[in-house]
């Protein structure tokens, strides 16, 4: 194997065994993001100078956890004196002056940083198309999407441009490309993580969690970046847990539900087929499967629909040129600078959001969108705390197909539906984790999708854990 | 027959809370700094930002809403409202829409018409926003400037019921909620400086009418007698319109000082539309009846029971009292002499005569001058004792001030303690009866006045060190009997 196809765990075990050092490995990501970025285009920065400063430091932080290991990080978490774009003209030129906490975490634990991966503008997207700068290839497919809008960080990991990454799911974005690009993709639990220094998207569903090539990574990053932040007053306060004591084969007497009003809707039949197959493979290992029934998931996409425009159109209603990115040179006064600034650059899909989002909060309409909808909120999130009275997880695919070819969905509702399965659990604010559990019959990957209670990572991570094993398909990489 | 018309007043006041930082962040709130000395990403609003809020802003709000007798909300939460301006650097201000900190209070206020109560619907948290700074004129000047020292700097919004029917009550309110707050020491209230913010609803109805008629919202008063200058010319205006049959139209008027009058800004159509949701990056506010009672120990008499307690448990009249109150140091200081001295009215009498005299002259606050309290009640003592003399006091007192010496030591040194000795002032009151020969003809024929001209005399003789009520009894004895 490559050094660049090994996993945290793996890298961490030649490190300590002697038979690799950090400078080599960092050499063998950099090399190999010199070989095939040009064909996947990953990365919006490649930031080899701080990454030979993380290394620099090595020696001193040794014993952390993530010491010497190349990790990439989606370009809307900010990193000190680095361009954090979010995927948009309007911040090409943006250069925050802090850290995240989540890179903040990250440098504290000796990870290598990469570079800052493409995204779609603002999060807003499910293919990374709408990056103002360029799209991303799927390493399994290059004339396919990597998924979105964490696609850059998916195809990074998919592609041994980095051995993991930090990817942001506001109603899929990390969920839906690790599918794509037959990786391992966890959401947390809606405050598990800090959101200090994430641009916003839409605050209430917004939460970062890690992209990997296995489980056992994707507990290992959790270790990392989980945690109470004070300076997000939305974190959970408490002990934060050791995921890796999940990494059991075990899921004997694991309630686990499946949901008939999912599989009942229209999608790919392979899909459905390799999902049913990994239940059932779970079900042979001791795992109790049963038959649930749930709101009909389409109220969960037409809530998000009208709550997280709502929030970005605040959220983004900072960008207005007068402190920082773009300024419009086309003004006459400061009224015509906030129009021309806007209008210059936000692209079509973040327009029609914030024109959505507006249009939900304004008077006389407030009630019929904004407020409706997180009713709407609050029935879905009683559902899934229903079904986890008597169930420890629940199983839905990630995404209604495998990845889409670049340029095939022109129709942003067509686009909107690619998120059916996971806007739900944005929605109820639940963690939940996409690994991969299959191929379809063009050699794309296939991604199911393990939902817990709130604070239920563990849970999941065994039961993923314990799949990943059952399937024995992970160590099969994206050839390029 | 002309229409007899009432005016009806309500007032939307931003106070300024005196936090040592920001609401959000951790920033300092020091005014006079620098432009953008006091700033950090977060109150900058910079992408990825996210707000945490300052217990203490919690903790005032609570002691102002107590103070205002209103409700204490046992589940608050803040609202994003949202605009374009270049001071506002998220584009939206954190406030609090339908579930305000604190509802339902009210206060009395006096005027010359009497006392009223005025209801307080609603005291709210936000967050202050920047301000622009222009090179010259606003016309002139090239551009704009942006200095965010102030953003994030906490507010209350205290909004009134439109329970007012005068700009005279509409000043007295103001007065009022202005001592409350400096009472609580939660704000320093300076209008000029912009810790005290004032807009007025103004409409006016036919007496009688229960419907309120259309409201003009009056903007830029900057101080008290803006104020009601502002409230009296909107009257007077909207009067204008409604006796010529015309109609007040419903927008938002700018009091111009200079022109002495009120400018249209902006009418009803061009009215923001906020889009208010809650704030998704804060969690709601549960204060809890603890907490409630902890901040309510710490609220002090507020001035007007002060103000009542002075009139009716010491006995001062009205006037000194609503004085004495009017300024928490006064207040205070009056208050500190009399825990070391017991004739609250006399002491009264030299407050607000010879201590606001100087306190005027030399713009001090009371705690400014050279007086302390417990030289103050040192100084009455030695009155009451016939150390020395009233008038002699007036001149100690001024030394005292001006110098903070303690008055023994000023009378030691200037000699100045009273002649209470009779046989030290026998030989000068019978060269004075010596002197006077008319006087004391007249004395001896009865006529009482005379007397006082004798001891003038000697008070004279002795440079105001005799104690004059001695030399009266020692010309009685002398020349009456």
């Amino acid at each position: 194997m490559n050094i660049y196809d090994l996993t945290i765990h793996e890298l961490k075990e030649k490190i300590a065994a002697g038979e690799l050092t950090p400078a080599e490995i960092k050499k063998a990501y950099a090399d190999r993001i010199n070989e095939v970025e040009d064909r996947v285009k990953s990365y919006v920065t490649v930031t080899d100078e701080l990454a030979e400063q993380d290394l620099a430091e090595y020696e001193n932080k040794k014993e952390a956890l993530l010491a010497g290991i190349p990790i990439a990080v989606k370009d809307n978490m900010s990193t000190d004196g680095i361009k954090t774009s979010c995927g948009s003209k309007m911040l090409e030129n943006y250069n925050p002056p802090y850290n995240a906490t989540v890179v903040e975490k990250l440098n504290a634990a000796g990870a290598v940083i990469m570079g800052k991966t493409n995204m779609d503008e603002f999060a807003m997207g499910s293919s990374t198309e709408n990056s103002a700068f360029f799209d991303t290839h799927n390493p399994w497919n290059l004339n396919h999407a990597p998924g979105g809008s964490s696609g850059g960080s998916a195809a990074a990991v998919a592609a041994g441009e980095c051995a993991a990454a930090l990817g942001s799911d506001t109603g899929g974005s990390i969920r839906q490309p690790a599918s794509y690009c037959g990786v391992v993709g966890l959401k947390p639990t809606y405050g598990m993580v800090s959101r200090y220094g994430l641009v916003a998207f839409a605050s209430s569903l917004d939460q970062i969690g890690p992209i990997t090539k296995d489980v056992e990574d994707s507990a290992i990053l959790m270790n990392v970046i989980a945690g109470h932040d004070p300076k997000d007053s939305t974190s959970i306060a408490g002990q934060k847990e050791d995921y890796t004591k999940y990494l059991k084969e075990d899921v004997s007497g694991m309630k686990i539900g499946i949901p008939e009003e999912y599989f009942n809707l229209e999608f790919d039949e392979e899909v459905k087929a390799s999902v049913l197959a990994a239940v059932e493979k779970l079900k042979e290992a001791g795992a109790e499967v049963e038959t649930v029934h749930m709101t009909d998931a389409s109220y969960a996409l037409a809530a998000y629909y009208v709550i997280a425009p709502a929030e970005a159109s605040s959220n983004l209603a900072r960008y207005d040129g007068v402190r920082y990115g773009l300024r419009s040179e086309q003004a006459a006064d400061v009224s015509e600078m906030f129009t021309n600034t806007r209008h210059e650059g936000f692209g079509d899909e973040v327009k029609r959001r914030i024109m959505i989002g507006t249009y939900a909060l304004s008077s006389g309409y407030y009630d019929a969108y904004y407020l409706k909808a997180q009713k709407v909120r609050t029935l879905i999130k009683d559902d899934f705390d229903r079904i986890f009275n008597d169930f420890d997880l629940i199983i839905t695919p990630t995404a209604p197909s495998t990845a889409i070819e670049l340029g095939s969905k022109s129709d942003p509702l067509e686009m909107y539906h690619t998120d059916i399965f996971t806007v739900p659990i944005n929605i109820a604010g639940v963690p939940a984790m996409s690994v991969p559990c299959g191929f379809d019959s063009s050699e794309m990957p296939i991604g199911l999708q393990l939902i817990g209670p709130h604070f239920g990572e563990g849970k999941i991570i065994q039961a993923a854990y314990t799949l990943e094993k059952l399937l024995n398909i992970n160590e099969k990489r994206a050839e390029l | 027959m002309t229409t007899k018309y009432e005016t009806v007043i309500g007032l939307e006041v931003h106070v300024q809370l005196n936090t040592e930082s920001k609401i959000f962040c951790g920033c300092s709130t020091e005014f006079g700094k620098e432009p953008n000395e006091n700033t950090c990403p977060v109150c900058l609003g910079l992408p990825g930002t996210l707000p945490v809020l300052n217990k203490k802003v919690v903790d005032y709000a609570i002691m102002a809403g107590l103070a205002l007798n209103c409700d204490i909300a046992e589940y608050s939460k803040f609202d994003r409202k949202n605009y374009f301006y270049p001071d506002l650097p998220k584009a939206y201000q954190i406030s609090q829409f339908d579930l305000p900190v604190a509802e339902n209070g009210e206060i009395e206020i006096e005027t010359e018409a009497g006392i009223f109560n005025i209801g307080v619907t609603r005291v709210h948290l936000e967050e202050d926003a920047g301000k622009l700074i222009h090179e010259g004129s606003i016309d002139k000047s090239k551009g704009s400037l942006v200095d965010y020292n102030r953003t994030g700097v906490p507010l209350i919004e205290i909004v009134s019921e439109p329970d007012m029917r005068t700009p005279a009550q509409a000043k007295a309110y103001l007065t009022e909620l202005k001592m409350i707050m400096e009472y609580l020491d939660i704000s320093d209230c300076n209008m000029e400086e912009g810790s005290l913010r004032c807009d007025a609803n103004v409409s006016l109805r036919p007496v009688g009418q229960e419907e309120f008629g259309i409201k003009a919202e009056l903007k830029n008063m900057n101080s008290f007698s803006a104020v009601e200058k502002g409230l009296e010319y909107e009257v007077k205006r909207q009067q204008g319109l409604l006796d010529e049959g015309k109609k007040v139209v419903q927008e938002t008027r700018t009091w111009d000082e200079s022109l002495n009058k009120t400018i249209s800004m902006r009418g009803k159509e061009e009215a923001h539309d906020y889009r208010y949701f809650p704030e998704p990056d804060l969690v709601p506010l549960e204060i809890d009846a603890a907490w409630k009672e902890e901040m309510r120990k710490e609220i002090p008499e507020l001035p007007r029971e002060k103000y009542k307690r002075f009139i009716f448990e010491l006995g001062l009249p009205e006037y000194d009292a609503g004085v004495l109150t009017g300024d928490k140091d006064l207040s205070v200081f009056f208050e500190e002499v009399l825990s070391d001295y017991d004739d609250p009215k006399n002491l009264s009498n030299w407050m607000m005569g010879e201590f606001l005299r100087l306190l005027n002259e030399n713009s001090h606050s009371p705690f400014e001058s050279g007086v302390s309290p417990i030289n103050l009640a040192k100084m009455l003592k030695m009155i009451d004792q016939d150390i020395i003399s009233g008038k002699i006091a007036k001149e100690v007192f001024e030394k005292m001030y001006n110098s903070g010496k303690d008055p023994e030591t000023i009378v030691e040194e200037e000699g100045l303690k009273q002649i209470s000795d009779q046989d030290e002032l026998d030989n000068i009151v019978d060269a004075i009866i010596e002197d006077n020969p008319e006087a004391v003809e007249d004395v001896e024929n009865g006529k009482e006045r005379a007397i006082g001209f004798l001891v003038g005399q000697v008070m004279k003789e002795t440079r105001g060190k005799a104690n004059p009520g001695l030399v009266n009894q020692m010309l009685r004895d002398k020349l009456m009997n």
